[in-house]
């Protein structure tokens, strides 16, 4: 077992514009260390949607990513309002985003989808008026 | 088939060049940024009418090659910056949809 990585970034809830760098940051970091692309393309996907979740519904929050020789693993936690029913939340097309939000081309209720779709492992814990978190990993 | 191809096409009006020998894969049509995220093939020429910095970082995360903006529509200087910086060719035409993405098409197949 080699060492492993930790990256933290702190997300910024209240601008839109920036939803994505650390995203993109990950990204970069990832090619460096050469990981395949096929990872690569599956965490930043996986992590860009949770990213823009965490700022559409939760004012923003933290993003812990480790990178060990088996597996990226993100924690995405914030203290937004909770998911009050997870398998219509999972449900492609649902989508509880504003409307300025959707007119920048989001809320199509993909977020929950993608980032099932893209991680090889997904859990969510939730309580309602306190906060998510959401650990994602993708194997190696 | 490279980006090369794509920059020359005389429809489009090129704002940034990108990587011109990047190998591009296929044409990708879709403007609800949520839909592109999952679905935009690696390596795309995506065309859309949506001109925002997320549109940006979508194609940078998504791996796409190319972004052409259908009906004229624009993109603020500071996000052509970070599309050269990231890059990822910008192009802009004032044809629909439809019809700039069939051109890349059969661009890409001929």
């Amino acid at each position: 077992m080699g060492d492993q990585l930790i990256f933290t970034y702190i997300i910024d809830g209240n601008d839109f514009t920036r939803a994505g760098e650390a995203s993109s940051s990950v990204k970069n970091k990832l090619k460096m260390l050469g990981v395949s692309s096929e990872a690569i393309r599956k965490t930043a996907i996986a992590m860009y949607e949770g990213e823009i979740n965490m700022v559409i519904h939760a004012d923003g929050g933290t993003i812990t990513v480790t990178i060990s020789d088996t597996d990226i693993t993100m924690i995405l936690a914030d203290k937004g309002p909770g998911i009050p029913d997870i398998d219509q939340a999972m449900q492609e097309g649902f989508s509880t985003a504003r409307e300025e939000v959707r007119s920048l081309g989001f809320g199509a209720g993909m977020g929950l989808p993608n980032m099932k779709r893209y991680s090889d492992e997904m859990h969510i814990d939730t309580v309602i008026g306190q906060g998510t978190t959401i650990t994602m990993k993708v194997n190696l | 088939m490279k980006l090369q191809t794509i920059l020359d096409l005389p429809e489009c009006k090129v704002l940034v060049k990108g990587n011109p020998d990047r190998e591009i894969s296929k044409v990708f049509c879709c403007d609800l940024l949520s839909i592109a995220m999952g679905k935009a093939p690696a390596d795309c020429v995506w065309v859309t009418v949506m001109g925002n910095k997320n549109t940006l970082a979508v194609a940078t995360l998504a791996d796409a090659a190319c972004i052409v903006l259908a009906e004229g529509i624009g993109m603020d200087e500071g996000t052509l910056e970070k599309a050269a910086e990231e890059g990822i060719a910008i192009l802009t035409t004032e044809l629909p949809v439809f019809d700039i993405a069939l051109e890349i098409h059969e661009a890409c197949r001929s």
